[in-house]
């Protein structure tokens, strides 16, 4: 019956391990790409050998007895003899030491200079940048260079760094809805791609911010070996270090929301020539981004639509029919039929405007993370379509001026 | 059969107030969402009311059912049930009852604590040219450094007071101080025997705790029409009045145990060896005592 | 000298019947079942739930539900497990076994322990009745940020946090009642002889438990108050505004939260040793080792809390300190282990039910215990944290620790408290389905979590699907197993071959002294230990 099960067991287990082994797995980490994720295998799988090393022994003692000591091999229980004081003092220390030494040396130390080195974020950093999260998208801000000079950093690069300074832009999820339902196929990224990508030079050690606009996020990227909490309010610190090109993707690991499975991290290790023409270049486009327009209504319904769809849709629904009683319908809103200005000349409260502007409860304040144009697009959409037809429009201008 | 009857333990007959104190446990608990409910949505506002009336209810099946245990406790004590071994569970009961009273208290000393000595240095602290809060200094008293909440603002308010520590709060102080000696000079009357003294005592126990409840409800009162001082004054506002109001009311548990005792004092309930229940409530009118002064030295005091 | 020890009432032949007797009943057996039946409906309600988490998960997209739904199958499932399916059954052998293992009469206290039980089912209700509400619209269902409360997220929810807030305080009466009583029990009731050192393990594993429930629910209760008035009273205890901080509930709920995790297992660690003697026919090795050690793992737990949240930023030494103490847990297990090793070896053992669950235990909670000990690494917890690891590594000590742990002991006493044998064929079958299906359920999670896969996610990424269908086609074969083992109870309550005094061969304890079923009061003469 035992030796039966054990081999189904066996059978079980090998299963488990060879059906995936047709797909090409990672049976540990990803692989590194900054000097801690580098750090961080290289703990774990010292850490995972001593652990495995210590089952294995305490398996094979206890299997040993299971198959010897047992009654239908006419075994006779042995009485423990008591020890004697030496010996027990003997018996005491000796695997106490041993385990002492696992724990605290063999253990203790690797981990105690890994904590040291992921806990520093400032000496050496090149840059820094500012990651908030909110429900549910990041936003990035680059703060330009680090203050301290690095050695053997060039005038130029840091130049560059700090051209980036002022750079900021929200990142969002780019997968369907589709995709999620199941009526189109997923595309390769499912749920790992986004907008804006993060842009890092390679070989640049970032020094990165951490906060948040609501809720706790954490902004994880598995190949970078670090996470941190972005806490409402405070200001926490990691960095990273990128060390080769390429795409590295990961994801909000902290309950956030219903989105919280929506909230994924693009990050796009760059060569410095490439950071440089990217910065130049995504410079001109937040600028022509705030550039304030005059539209006609059909072009701030017709841009409106992207922006709903982007941002506002996950909450209240592509159709404004929203998710009552957690989010409010926008078809029919009082909100968003009522007026927006009042006879001063200034938005009222808790008008369209102010609702959108400053946010209230769980609907996020969206002042920091759309442009004025945006905005009135997005507020004009909702005015005129939906199923609401109030019939006026909103200026990105008097967006700007409802700003200050 | 003497010797017998001594070792005999009293194991209770069913008893159904301890089921019907759970429904009015729940009666209450569900009474007070409904009627809070709306804080969070307005499409719930109907639930108002009879969350209120579901409150009520809830709250007069509890203090029944409270009153018609300790009362079938009191039947059974006084028809000598309970002999020293029960006593002793009672004791070790009672003990431990106020160990986790003890660390009730631990969660709240323990936020204050948190936002004194971490999270408001914390918020000062950052680089300037990072920090958010500009000229937030991390001193106690605090109500932090204001800003925006899950979309609601939140001023720090300008003109609030903080407590002071020599004034009604001195005065709190010197009063549980004296109710702690009055309810042991209560105690040795009713080992020596001396109804009078031990009523006397009582009664003096009782009106100090009232004492003490009438000043600080005109403290509470103090602070939120003239001092600016309330619940939603930040941390300072939240953790005063959070340690305070827990104390209050265990002081007011308290003083209506009290006042229990007191009756039965003077029916003549206890005698010097069996007494369990004035000890009792002794034990758990030190702890509150015990506890204020923890909170008068770190709220009000330092 | 043995005498009569308990008094009742004249009247006490005539016990109410039918309902009555179970709302009103001080009788520790009564209770203690009244404990077990409920823990065993409520871990098939919080394992539905998980079938529908696991259903949505085999494959990427949105299959089931909404995410939102999703978040509240999760809390709830957790916080079900946990509370109303873990604590009840280690709660339903103390009162069930410890009078009959200290040779007492009762519980100490028989009134306040019918209260404990009896809040245990309006807090179920509260835990559950947001799901009905939101049915009819009231509501947008239930707590929907995980069994941890964290706020801000729980600060924005919606009702069901309330519920789930109250649903605690409830439980947190509940538990703290259970405790003073059982701490009450074993400081008072024991049988004359029996000194604090000859008690059996398992009153040593709930003494401890209970010592633990006493410091840190109330800590619990007073850390979800502070959510309450923080959603409805305007006080800013959890944000920066204010002043305040959210990471300190996280302080204040692990305070709980990290001794809570040995309050479920220490009364597991408890009777393990016990019927790995029976089963092995030879003396418990190590006793007062063992009872030290309890005591260590006591100590220790509530001194290293903020292992849960590492990556939420802390000074350097804190992280040092809290790293290094978790580690330390591993020593004092490490005793418990070799004792338990120790006592099996040179035994003449025998592997009915109950000796197998408690030898895959100990390998399955190694595991789960040896990967707790990787995670204690703040920098690779960085990676490890809230991924499928975690989520792997607590099933291995939680299922597999908690849950198989009490199958062990369902089936060892079962007999005891039923005066039946249960069907050993089909409780060999269950074990060896239970333990193939759970590792197969599990294993996968942890490759799930290196890989790089977040917990309490609705949804993920196409290179995790493999795993996560061989997990959750696993975990179907899990739950269906579980109904051999509800089977096997009721038939054994129902009837079967009648079990002797003792049941098992090499048992020792008082406990096996008395008839099976022990008789409705347990000791009418107390006896008397040397
Ligand atoms: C019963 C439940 C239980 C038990 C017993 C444990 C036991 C342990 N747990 Fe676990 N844990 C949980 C339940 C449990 N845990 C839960 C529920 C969570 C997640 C909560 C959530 O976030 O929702 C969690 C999460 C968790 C974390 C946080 C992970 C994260 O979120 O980032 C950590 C980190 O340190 C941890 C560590 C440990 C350790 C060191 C032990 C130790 O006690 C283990 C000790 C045992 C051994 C070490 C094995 C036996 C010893 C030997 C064989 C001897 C030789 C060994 C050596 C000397 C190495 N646990
Ligand atoms: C004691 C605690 C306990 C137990 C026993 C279990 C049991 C199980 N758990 Fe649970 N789990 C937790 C505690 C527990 N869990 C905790 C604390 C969390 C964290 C939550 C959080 O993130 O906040 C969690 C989270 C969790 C997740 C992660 C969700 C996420 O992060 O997104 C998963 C995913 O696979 C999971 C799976 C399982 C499975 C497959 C079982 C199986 O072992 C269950 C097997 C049993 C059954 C399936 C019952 C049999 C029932 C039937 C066959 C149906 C009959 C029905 C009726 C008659 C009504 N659990
Ligand atoms: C995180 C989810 C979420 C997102 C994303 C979101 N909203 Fe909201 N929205 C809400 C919630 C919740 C309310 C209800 C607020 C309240 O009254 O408490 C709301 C209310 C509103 C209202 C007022 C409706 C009413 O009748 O009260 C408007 C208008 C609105 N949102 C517009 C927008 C726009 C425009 C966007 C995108 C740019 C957006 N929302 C994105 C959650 C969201
Ligand atoms: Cu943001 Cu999860
Ligand atoms: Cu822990």
């Amino acid at each position: 019956m035992l030796m039966q099960s054990i081999k189904k067991t066996g059978l079980g287990l090998l299963l488990i391990i060879a059906v995936p082994a047709f797909a090409d797995y990672s049976w540990s980490f990803p692989e590194p790409a900054t000097p801690m994720a580098l750090d961080t295998l290289h703990v774990h799988n010292e850490f995972m050998q001593i652990t495995t090393a210590i089952f294995v022994v305490v398996l094979a003692i206890m299997i040993y007895s299971i198959f010897a000591h047992r009654k239908s091999k006419s075994y006779v229980a042995h009485v423990d003899q008591p020890l004697t004081k030496k010996s027990e003092i003997f018996w005491t220390l000796v695997p106490f030491a041993i385990l002492l030494s696992i724990d605290f040396i063999i253990m203790g130390i690797p981990a105690y200079k890994s904590v040291i080195m992921m806990e520093d974020t400032r000496n050496d950093s090149n840059m820094v940048i500012k990651i908030t999260g909110s429900q549910w998208r990041w936003q990035y801000e680059y703060l330009g260079a680090a203050e301290a000079n690095i050695k053997g950093e060039s005038a130029e690069d840091k130049q560059v760094l700090n051209d980036a300074k002022g750079i900021k832009f929200v990142s969002n999820l780019t997968t369907t809805q589709d995709e999620m339902d199941n009526k189109a196929p997923k595309g390769e990224h499912y749920l790992l791609e986004v907008d804006n990508k993060l842009v890092l030079p390679v070989g640049k050690k970032v020094r990165i911010l951490m906060t948040s606009a609501d809720v706790l996020h954490n902004w994880w990227v598995p190949q970078f070996g670090s996470s941190r909490v972005a806490v409402p309010g405070f200001i926490r610190e990691t960095w990273v270090q990128i060390l080769k090109p390429g795409t590295y993707r990961g994801q909000c690991k902290e309950l956030c929301g219903k989105g919280h499975g929506y909230m994924p991290v693009v990050v796009e290790g760059v060569s410095m020539q490439e950071y440089q023409k990217w910065v130049v270049a995504k410079k001109e486009e937040i600028a022509k981004a705030a550039e304030i327009k005059e539209m006609t209504k059909d072009e701030l319904v017709t841009a409106g639509k992207g922006v709903y769809e982007k941002n506002c849709a996950v909450c209240h629904q592509v159709t404004g029919a929203g998710l009552p009683p957690a989010f409010p319908a926008l078809t029919g809103s009082k909100v968003a039929n009522g007026p927006i200005f009042g006879a001063d000349g200034k938005y009222l409260k808790d008008s369209h405007l102010d609702r959108v502007l400053n946010g209230k409860g769980v609907m996020p304040s969206w002042k920091a993370v759309l442009t004025d144009n945006e905005i009135a697009e997005v507020i004009t959409y909702e005015r005129n379509a939906l199923g609401n037809s109030v019939g006026d429009l909103l200026q990105p201008a008097q967006v700007k001026s409802a700003r200050q | 059969m003497a010797s017998h009857l001594e070792n005999q333990y009293f194991v209770p007959h069913g008893s159904i107030y301890p089921s019907i104190l759970s429904v009015g446990l729940l009666t209450m608990a569900s009474g007070f969402i409904f009627s809070v409910a709306i804080d969070k949505s307005k499409d719930l506002a109907y639930l108002q009311s009879p969350g209120k009336w579901m409150m009520i209810l809830g709250a007069v099946i509890t203090t029944a059912m409270v009153f018609k245990w300790m009362g079938a406790v009191i039947t059974e004590s006084l028809t000598n049930k309970y002999k020293g071994w029960e006593d002793k569970s009672f004791r070790i009961g009672m003990i431990t009852f106020i160990c986790s009273e003890v660390a009730f208290f631990m969660a709240f000393f323990g936020t204050l604590f948190y936002m004194r000595i971490i999270s408001i240095p914390d918020l000062a602290g950052y680089d300037a040219d990072i920090t958010p809060y500009k000229n937030f200094l991390a001193t106690w008293p605090s109500q932090g450094p204001g800003g925006i909440v899950l979309g609601n603002e939140f001023k720090v308010n300008a003109g609030m007071e903080f407590m002071k520590p020599w004034g009604l709060a001195a005065i709190n102080t010197g009063l549980l101080l004296t109710s702690g000696a009055t309810i042991t000079w209560a105690h040795w009357a009713l080992i020596k025997n001396n109804r009078t003294q031990l009523i006397l005592g009582m009664f003096a126990t009782v009106a100090l705790g009232i004492a003490f409840l009438a000043c600080q409800a005109v403290e509470y009162h103090e602070a939120y029409t003239h001092m600016g001082l309330t619940l939603g004054s930040g941390a300072y506002g939240a953790t005063f009045f959070m340690l305070t109001g827990f104390h209050g009311f265990h002081v007011t548990l308290g003083t209506i145990m009290l006042i229990v005792i007191l009756i039965r004092c003077m029916k003549g309930h206890f005698t010097p060896e069996h007494h369990f229940g004035f000890e009792g409530v002794a034990w758990y009118w030190h702890f509150v005592d015990v506890v204020w002064l923890g909170l008068f030295i770190f709220v009000y005091w330092l | 000298m043995s005498t009569t020890t308990i008094t009742h009432d004249e009247e006490h032949h005539d016990h109410p019947t039918g309902i009555m007797r179970w709302l009103t009943t001080t009788n520790h057996k009564d209770i203690g079942t009244m404990y077990l039946t409920f823990s065993l409906i409520m871990f098939l309600v919080g394992g539905a739930m998980v079938l529908g988490i696991r259903a949505e998960l085999f494959q990427p997209g949105l299959q089931l539900m909404k995410p939102e739904f999703y978040n509240q199958l999760i809390g709830v499932h957790a916080l079900i497990m946990i509370f109303s399916a873990l604590m009840p059954a280690a709660t339903g052998f103390a009162n069930w076994m410890i009078p009959l293992q200290i040779g007492a009469p009762d519980m100490a206290l028989p009134r306040l322990n019918n209260w404990g039980f009896w809040l245990l089912p309006p807090s179920a209700i509260l835990l559950t009745l947001p799901f009905t509400l939101a049915l009819f619209g009231i509501g947008d269902g239930a707590i929907a940020t995980g069994w941890t409360f964290y706020p801000p997220l729980s600060v924005q929810g919606g009702i069901g946090v309330d519920f789930a807030i109250f649903a605690v305080h409830l439980l947190g009466i509940s538990s703290v009642m259970g405790s003073i009583n059982i701490i009450v029990t074993l400081f008072n009731m024991r049988a004359p002889g029996m000194t604090l050192m000859k008690m059996p393990m398992f009153a040593w594993g709930w003494l401890i438990t209970a010592f633990l429930l006493v410091a840190t629910i109330p800590v619990l209760a007073g850390a979800v108050t502070m959510l309450l008035t923080d959603r409805h009273f305007g006080t800013h205890f959890f944000s920066a505004a204010g002043g305040g901080d959210p990471i300190m509930f996280q302080h204040l709920f692990w305070f709980f939260g990290h001794p809570e995790v040995y309050i479920l297992l220490l009364p597991v660690w408890g009777f393990i040793p016990q019927i790995l003697q029976t089963f092995s026919r030879k003396p418990m090795y190590g006793y007062k080792a063992q009872v030290y050690s309890l005591w260590a793992i006591g100590a220790l737990s509530v001194v290293v809390w903020a292992h849960h949240f590492f990556t939420a930023g802390m000074p350097v030494p804190a992280l040092l300190y809290f790293m290094y103490s978790t580690m330390a847990i591993s020593l004092p297990l490490a005793v418990l282990f070799f004792c338990w090793i120790k006592t099996m070896w040179r035994g003449s053992m025998t592997f009915e039910t109950p000796m197998l669950f408690a030898v895959g235990w100990i390998i399955l909670f190694g595991i789960g215990g040896l990967t707790g000990l990787v995670l204690a690494d703040v920098a690779a917890d960085a990676q490890y944290h809230n991924s499928y690891f975690v989520v792997a590594h607590f099933h291995y000590t939680l299922f597999a620790g908690g849950i198989m742990g009490i199958m062990a002991g369902v089936y060892y006493w079962l007999p005891k408290m039923t005066g039946h044998m249960y069907n050993e064929k089909l409780g060999k079958v269950h074990f060896w389905l239970t333990a193939i299906a759970f590792n197969m359920t599990f294993i996968p999670q942890f490759f799930l979590g290196l890989a790089g896969m977040p917990r309490r996610i609705p949804d993920y990424a196409i290179q995790f699907t493999e795993f996560n269908e061989i997990s959750t086609i696993a975990a179907f074969a899990l739950g269906f197993s579980q109904l051999l083992f509800v089977y096997n109870i009721v038939m054994c309550v129902k009837g079967g071959k009648k079990a002797t005094d003792k049941v098992w061969e090499g048992a020792v304890g008082l406990e096996w002294t008395l008839s099976s079923p022990p008789p409705y009061h347990s000791f009418t003469e107390q006896p008397t230990v040397n």
